[in-house]
């Protein structure tokens, strides 16, 4: 990499530093760190919960918190990646659901037939991500278009696909999330261990690599970008191959949390991961956020739903609840943004 | 290098725009009854079909009985659904598109049972034989005859059964329902709590949630309500995507075997999980009965202009079957090998 190129990206990837020439402000620790207000929330939640409601503060629920973040929690960090780079991918949920039919419907009634079914379960994905990808920066259209005409595609292939059956596998997949290391009474699945591996090596990709560099600076300004010398369009199809190769991992994940699957499951999943991402701190213009954030901003959700539930509040407020830190979130980043700069 | 790059631009947009027609196309298309004919000729009798989604089974084997009920009759079924649940205007338009077509019968599963009604009404007043499906339209307005299921006889029987199984213990209940303000949601969940000899306010109830109907939601809400109580002992679920989502949280927790699990709906899959010993017991609902009766009914009017009686209920009953292989205190149950032949049925 050249100098001026290295550089440029990482002037992109990286906040003007004003702490020099100005006070830093609240909005630009914010900004410098948007890891801590999602974090701040979720401690937030789960002391109120704890001094609230007298079973919510217990090893089993935390344990099961985490549990309840994997499927969620997985197909959101290939959400932030696209939402990184200015994207938004509405067939998340899809690509996930038709990855666990393929699975299902290859792996029944043959116990031979396990790993190559997982196997062409993650091609499907990973191939329906460089569709994606490839239509976005091939084309350039825009991805909120192009993903929602893969989600009704992928909605009506599936249950062309399963010919609108459920399909149920007790079988020897379910292992590939449940098993658990037990850690006194704190019980941790394969799933979770899955979820938060998965969760550091892309932080560490992003942070610390030349790859990483090159998602924020094509989400900061892909223009600018390419005028540096990034190759803009490797950058996208490398963002929406990884999101489907997530999406494969979260259609595993799925299937060994609950083993049966159907076309009609998950029908919020798309929304769900974007309410993780945008609770985690990821701007949806771009260029700003991280997958911490986002896994953070999933477990937020969890917490709530099971804190409200143990306090006996009526489900809708969860859904309120859920809907204001929304706001609030992008609220946040665009008044950091503004701020800062 | 840029001359070949523009090439292959133009010809993936050429795909892509031959593309999207060819999809468009794939997504409204009409799913006609194949009756041979070839389709616009004055002699053959066309019914029409709206169903709330095409996406659910349960609409999918409604619609597949009608196709083959109008087939068995002469006549043929032009079969169209609303994009959504809840979605009145796709329906709006669907009828709008029937009455265009030339149908002398609509039958319809209404997802707004008051904002369809003005448009059912303006297809009765061409003369046009209109009859609800599964749900009753609001004040039963719009249309000659309604067949569906009693939501609330059907929670009523689901309650009676976890209440027979719990014997002599108290009940400790997980409720899980559909989603506020949603009328069959509200009835089963009434009508359970009749069955079970409770009300909405016992200190009997552990808790509530809302699934949807799916599956995910349904193990998440079971096992908050799990952490909330551990002793819960008996659960109510809306359908059976919730149940078996359910069953999967108590199997977690290793309560499968000590809590009672019933459920509504007699899907295939649902009475699969009632062999299986998952779910306690379910109750069986016809769609495809509502859909054979309507069709039949449709095919009458047509002939002489007769229309169906409708008893004072507002809706003729199509029944309800309670599927368990361990039948209790003298309710009147049919086992799960019964329950397979007819999943979804025309028996009753």
């Amino acid at each position: 990499m050249s100098d001026s190129l290295q550089v440029a990206s990482e002037k992109a990837a990286e906040v003007p530093d004003t702490s020099g020439t100005r006070a830093a402000t609240l909005a630009d620790h914010i900004f410098r760190n948007p890891v801590l207000g999602p974090l701040s929330a979720l401690v937030l939640a789960i002391v109120a919960f704890s001094i609230l409601t007298e079973n919510f503060a217990s090893v089993d629920n935390f344990s099961l918190i985490l549990q309840q973040s994997v499927v969620v929690g997985t197909l959101a960090l290939g959400q932030t990646l696209i939402v990184l780079t200015g994207g938004i991918d509405l067939a998340n949920g899809a690509i996930m659901v038709l990855g666990t039919l393929v699975v299902a419907k290859l792996a029944a009634g043959s116990t031979g037939a396990q790993v190559p079914a997982l196997f062409a379960g993650l091609l499907v994905c990973a191939a329906l991500g460089l569709v994606s990808g490839l239509i976005v920066s091939k084309l350039g259209l825009p991805p909120f278009i192009v993903t929602l005409g893969l989600l009704t595609i992928l909605q009506a292939a599936s249950r062309l696909y399963t010919k609108e059956t459920v399909l149920v596998d007790d079988g020897p997949l379910t292992v590939l999330s449940k098993g658990g290391y037990l850690f006194g009474q704190f019980q941790v699945t394969t799933g979770v261990v899955v979820v938060l591996i998965s969760v550091a090596v892309l932080h560490y990709a992003l942070t610390r690599t030349a790859w990483g560099r090159h998602v924020y600076a094509v989400g900061n300004n892909d223009l600018a970008a390419k005028r540096t010398g990034i190759n803009v369009n490797r950058v996208l199809l490398s963002v929406y191959v990884l999101a489907g190769v997530f999406y494969a991992l979260a259609a595993l994940q799925a299937f060994g949390r609950s083993p049966a699957t159907s076309p009609n499951a998950f029908p919020t999943a798309n929304l769900d991961t974007i309410t993780a991402v945008v609770i985690g701190g990821t701007s949806l213009f771009g260029g700003r956020g991280t997958v911490v954030g986002t896994y953070i901003g999933a477990l937020i959700v969890l917490v709530l739903q099971s804190g409200l539930t143990q306090a006996g509040i009526d489900p809708l407020f969860q859904n309120i609840v859920t809907g204001v830190l929304v706001i609030a979130a992008v609220a946040l980043d665009t008044v950091t943004r503004r701020k800062a700069r | 290098m840029r001359a070949t790059t523009r090439r292959s631009r133009t010809i993936a947009l050429a795909a892509v725009l031959l593309a999207v027609p060819t999809a468009l196309a794939g997504c409204s298309a009409t799913k006609t009854g194949d009756t041979g004919a070839s389709g616009d000729s004055g002699g053959t009798l066309k019914i029409g079909l709206v169903t709330k989604t095409d996406s659910n089974p349960y609409f999918v084997s409604m619609r597949d009985a009608a196709t083959k009920e109008a087939k068995a009759e002469g006549a043929e079924l032009i079969a169209k659904a609303g994009t959504a649940d809840g979605d009145n205007d796709s329906q709006v338009t669907a009828v709008e598109n029937l009455i265009a077509s030339g149908v002398k019968a609509i039958l319809i599963t209404p997802n707004d049972s008051k904002a369809i009604v003005p448009t059912l009404k303006a297809a009765q007043a061409k003369g046009i034989f209109v009859a609800a499906l599964d749900t009753q339209t609001e004040g039963n307005q719009g249309v000659d005859a309604t067949w569906a299921t009693d939501n609330t006889k059907a929670g009523e029987e689901q309650g009676a059964y976890v209440k027979a199984a719990l014997g002599s213990t108290a009940p400790v209940l997980a409720m899980l329902d559909l989603q506020p303000g949603v009328s069959v949601g509200d009835q089963r969940h009434d009508g359970f709590l009749t069955g079970i000899g409770l009300t909405d306010d016992s200190p009997e109830i552990a808790g509530k949630q809302d699934t949807s109907g799916d599956q995910a939601k349904g193990q998440t809400a079971m096992e908050n309500l799990l952490q909330k109580n551990d002793a819960i002992n008996a659960v109510y679920t809306i359908n059976e995507p919730a149940a078996i989502g359910a069953y999967t949280a108590l199997k977690n927790a290793g309560k499968d075997t000590t809590t009672v699990l019933g459920s509504i709906d007699g899907g295939c899959t649902g009475v699969t999980a009632v062999k299986d010993g998952k779910i306690a017991a379910t109750v069986m609902q016809f769609p495809s009965k509502m859909a054979v009766e309507g069709v039949k009914a449709a095919v009458a009017f047509a002939k002489d202009g007769t229309k169906p009686t409708v008893p004072a209920s507002g809706y003729i009953d199509t029944g309800v079957q309670l599927i368990t292989d361990k039948p209790l205190g003298g309710l009147d149950a049919k086992d799960t090998t019964w329950g397979l032949q007819n999943c979804w049925g025309t028996a009753s």
